[in-house]
């Protein structure tokens, strides 16, 4: 059913359809809504055979999941920046003892500067912690993704993270084609673990391992993720089959087969991108020969399939909401090892950190740099060089040059009523 | 075993044998039926008294609970000692996460139970019993502890409680007591020892979270024990069980005086043996004969630098003062009937 | 494509009037796209909101710079705040005021814009009066409705019930139309001057 909701909402509802056992919240922007909307229908009983706990911290959160999924619940949560960092040491516990959980983070900054707005630092500051993280384009994908998360999740023993945009998906209001009860049924089996708390069987869960074994124990969580780079997009092309349209896979093209120039990039800028993208491919803004990838699954990083898809073109454009402080992109780096050889040209633009709104008109500049060859090999999209250099400046000529935060929002001046 | 009543003469002493108990009064530990939930072999050391406390409340709650229980388990002595891969000791369904999120591990799974309990309900009822040391409960757990106490999970916690972490080393606890030496709190210096702090005393903590049940015993009272993971296992919601278990590595006694420790704990009021129900007190296991304080300490060598080279004679009465707070404090000399 | 923009005070219901403008759009079998300025706001405090409105999907999620039309729902906020910033030279402007364009000081302004596109409309008066509440979002939709003439005032009012129950769904909507009535008079009294 077509509804006019709020992104937030869709994936709650989603959730829900998905028949969730145990559903643990702790508030954080922008994550909110989702968890609010889901305590809603567990209340009310729209919901029903579900339990949901306010827990009194995100460490708790995920540690309360990791108990009921051990003892066979389907178990959900959501979080974001601050709240993924404080249950960190939970989440790697939950991939290493593959429990299928099912968690969205609504992707935010990571502090200090406290920020609340959108960046991918925090799911990507967890790029190695053993979850399969999906990132959504728009709230179709979002809910979409949802759905095929617990089933991945629960074919593989694996937990899998839903990574969508904070504020600028999760607040945005827009059409979603909701599916019903029945086909989300017949798409999501009903969870049957692979191990679990049963005092008629019972198993001891979270032993030490030491040296003689912990190397296998690693590996094969490697070769869990390698599955599911194949079933990642049977999953996605079952669920196209039943619900009519495409959402998730491993990574999506837009006007790649002709083109010399592709950007890539990760969640809701994809739109922006595909926008500019059309208008740079007009005659009279130059015909450029330009094309997108978008990256669905992060985690397994489908090296192959983004190979294949640049075979055609000459230079590849990353353009991420992350940065590697000290080193580059993050994105960027998966890329690189996944060209290794191709003898492409690859730009790393770091862009949209901390809700730093990316518009059309940057991205034009920036494509039409890039097509023409000119591009540096790492950017800083509308960083404001002034800002910096002054801070640079003052940093060299007084030692005790005062906080950087506060330095810059001085120079910036007001901007808390600005429209954006 | 057949039944002989107790004579007057014997209930004066510690050591009132299983025959001698009606049936119904005896412990578990004496049934040849009893679950070995914590089966022989595992690794812990010798007079260990976290295995000995552990192997009591298990074997208890799993009487209670007609071998339906699962456990959940902090990181610490008790884990690695148990579960050294590919050995478990184990004989219930039993999970390790983290050290600091046991409690809510063990909410996760009684939520859990919940929902399969309402959606199949003529299955069998399974409870959860989590337990941890007095690092991963009053230290590093002490979060998720407070947060399963607030919301009144249905969980049993179980605090092994040797002062300190013992695992890592030896090092100071919140749960350390006033003066003991530990490898970060060692006896050097003008104050030797662990410092007199305000003290961080798990028990009462929770008693203010008013929840249905907290009580605390030792591995020195078999019967005590057993009967409080008994009236535990009778009450749904959250409920706090905080069992003293000394540690002769930690602790420096020898392995043959764990027992006699947890009694002179006890017997001197260091320790307070009570329960309590809603925040209200019930009851105090009385101290049979009381002794001083130095009759507890001399024995240990952490606190062997209270004695020589020269007597820390104020430090002494300063313990005494606290073992006499706790005295009228729980009512220890009349069975908490003050 | 057709951007809107509205400027507000947190607790004037300045997202739920974005919201409410794209569920509109929607049920008129459009695309629409509703979002918030993303800020910690607190009551009082300026509030920025967005609503696009396309007849295809809408992809595009930058802020929106050049809006087609503004809807100010305080005119406290006209001299603490760019509330025209890119406003297309032949945008659509509409305040909640019971002053006159020249009496908030922006003459100058409107001289340079098509006078039939720049509205005010007493909206929390009507919202007081219909609601009981000062809460000027819903009835500036109805001016909105009559101003741009992007959607149906029917569109406005179906928005409101799906929004809102009973008493006060009966109350925006006499709101939402008289605003509508009162717009629609001052536009045709600008166009015969």
């Amino acid at each position: 059913m077509l509804k006019q909701i709020e992104g937030s909402r869709a994936v709650a509802e989603a959730v829900a359809l998905c028949r969730p056992e145990v559903i643990c919240a702790y508030p954080i922007s922008p994550q909110t809504h989702i968890v609010e909307g889901l305590g809603e229908m567990v209340k009310s009983g729209e919901l029903q055979g579900c339990e949901f706990i306010n827990v009194e911290s995100e460490f708790a959160a995920m540690s309360v999941a990791i108990g009921s999924s051990a003892a066979g619940a389907r178990s959900y949560t959501a979080t974001a920046s601050q709240g993924l960092l404080f249950m960190a040491e939970a989440v790697f516990n939950a991939a290493g003892l593959g429990l299928p959980i099912v968690m969205t983070v609504a992707n935010r900054a990571i502090g200090a500067p406290i920020n609340i707005w959108n960046d991918h630092s925090d799911s990507l500051s967890m790029r190695d912690c053993g979850w399969l993280q999906l990132f959504a384009e728009t709230n179709q994908e979002a809910l979409d993704l949802h759905i095929q998360a617990f089933r991945l999740a629960e074919e593989l023993s694996l937990p899998v993270m839903v990574c969508m945009d904070g504020f600028i998906l999760t607040h945005a209001v827009e059409r979603v084609d909701m599916p019903t009860q029945a086909q989300v049924d017949t798409y999501l089996p009903p969870y049957e673990p692979r191990q679990v708390l049963d005092p008629n069987e019972p198993v001891s869960i979270g032993a030490m391992v030491g040296p003689e074994a912990f190397m296998e124990v690693r590996y094969l969580a490697h070769a869990k993720q390698l599955q599911a780079l194949e079933r990642i997009p049977q999953l996605a092309a079952e669920f196209g089959q039943q619900f009519g349209r495409d959402s998730g896979g491993l990574i999506r093209t837009y006007r790649c087969d002709d083109a010399e120039t592709v950007v890539i990039a990760m969640g809701s800028v994809l739109g922006t991108i595909k926008d500019t993208v059309d208008a740079l491919r007009q005659p009279e803004n130059g015909g450029l020969k330009i094309g997108v990838l978008g990256i669905v699954s992060f985690r397994p990083f489908p090296h192959e399939a983004i190979a294949a898809a640049l075979k055609r073109c000459k230079r590849f454009v990353v353009l991420e909401k992350s940065l590697a402080v000290g080193s580059g992109g993050i994105v960027a780096t998966d890329v690189r090892m996944a060209v290794t050889g191709m003898g492409l040209q690859g730009h790393t633009v770091i862009a949209g950190l901390g809700g730093r709104a990316i518009t059309v008109k940057s991205l034009a500049a920036l494509f039409e740099k890039a097509c023409a060859g000119q591009l540096e090999l790492t950017t800083f999209l509308d960083l404001d060089w002034k800002a910096v250099n002054k801070q640079l400046e003052r940093e060299k000529a007084v030692r005790r040059s005062g906080p950087i935060a506060e330095n810059l929002l001085r120079d910036a001046g007001v901007v808390a009523a600005r429209n954006y | 075993m057949s039944y002989q009543p107790i004579k007057f003469y014997q209930t004066g002493t510690f050591t009132v044998g299983n025959r001698l108990l009606a049936p119904e009064e005896r412990s578990v530990q004496a049934s040849a039926k009893r679950f070995n939930s914590i089966n022989s072999g595992h690794r812990a050391c010798q007079g260990c008294g976290e295995a000995l406390g552990a192997r009591y409340a298990i074997d208890a709650a799993m009487e209670a609970t007609h071998g339906q229980l699962v456990c959940a388990n902090a990181t610490g002595c008790l884990e690695v000692f148990s579960t050294p891969y590919p050995e478990t000791s184990w004989q219930v369904p039993w999970i390790h996460s983290l050290f600091g999120n046991t409690a809510a591990v063990a909410t996760g799974i009684a939520a859990a139970l919940k929902v399969k309990q309402k959606k199949a309900p003529h299955g069998q009822e399974i409870r959860v019993v989590a337990q941890g040391g007095d690092g991963g409960t009053t230290d590093i757990g002490f979060g998720c502890l407070s947060g399963m106490f607030e919301r009144n999970d249905d969980v049993l916690y179980i605090c092994y409680d040797n002062g300190g972490y013992m695992n890592t080393g030896i090092q100071r606890s919140s749960a350390t007591p006033p003066a003991a030496r530990t490898a970060t709190t060692p006896a050097v210096g003008v104050e030797p020892g662990n410092v007199f702090g305000q003290g961080k005393f798990v028990p009462a903590i929770a008693m203010a979270h008013e929840i249905p049940y907290v009580a605390t015993a030792t591995v020195a009272d078999l019967r005590d024990l057993e009967a409080k993971v008994r009236r535990a296992m009778e009450i749904r919601g959250a409920r706090y069980l905080h069992i003293l278990v000394p540690c002769p590595l930690g602790w420096g006694t020898a392995s043959h005086d764990t027992i006699r420790m947890a009694r002179l704990a006890k017997e001197t009021g260091l320790f307070p043996v009570f329960s309590a129900e809603h925040g209200e007190q019930k009851s105090a296991l009385a101290i049979r004969r009381q002794l001083p304080v130095e009759e507890y300490l001399k024995p240990q060598k952490r606190y062997a630098h209270l004695f020589a080279p020269t007597p820390r004679v104020e430090v002494l009465a300063q313990l005494q003062a606290l073992a006499d707070r706790n005295i009228k404090r729980y009512g220890l000399l009349d069975g908490g009937k003050q | 494509m057709f951007q809107v923009r509205i400027h507000g005070r947190g607790g004037q219901g300045v997202v739920t009037a974005a919201e409410m403008l794209s569920v509109a759009a929607f049920d008129e079998g459009r695309h629409a796209q509703a979002f918030p300025s993303f800020g910690s706001e607190r009551t009082g405090a300026p509030v920025v909101a967005f609503c696009r409105i396309d007849d295809r999907e809408i992809r595009l999620r930058e802020p929106i710079m050049a809006p087609d039309a503004l809807i100010i729902q305080d005119p406290t906020l006209l001299h603490q705040v760019d509330c025209f910033a890119g406003l297309k030279p032949d945008g659509y402007i509409l305040i909640n005021t019971t002053k006159t364009f020249e009496q908030l000081g922006l003459a100058d302004f409107i001289a340079r814009h098509r006078a039939e596109r720049l509205c005010t409309v007493p909206a929390t008066e009507l919202a007081l009066k219909h609601v009981g509440r000062p809460v000027p979002n819903v009835p500036l939709l109805g001016g909105f409705a009559a101003v741009s003439g992007i959607l149906k005032l029917e569109s406005v009012l179906k928005a409101i019930e799906e929004r809102f129950a009973g008493k006060v769904a009966a109350g925006n909507i006499a709101a939402a139309r008289e605003a509508y009535e009162i717009v629609r008079a001052e536009m045709e009294e600008s166009a015969h001057a």
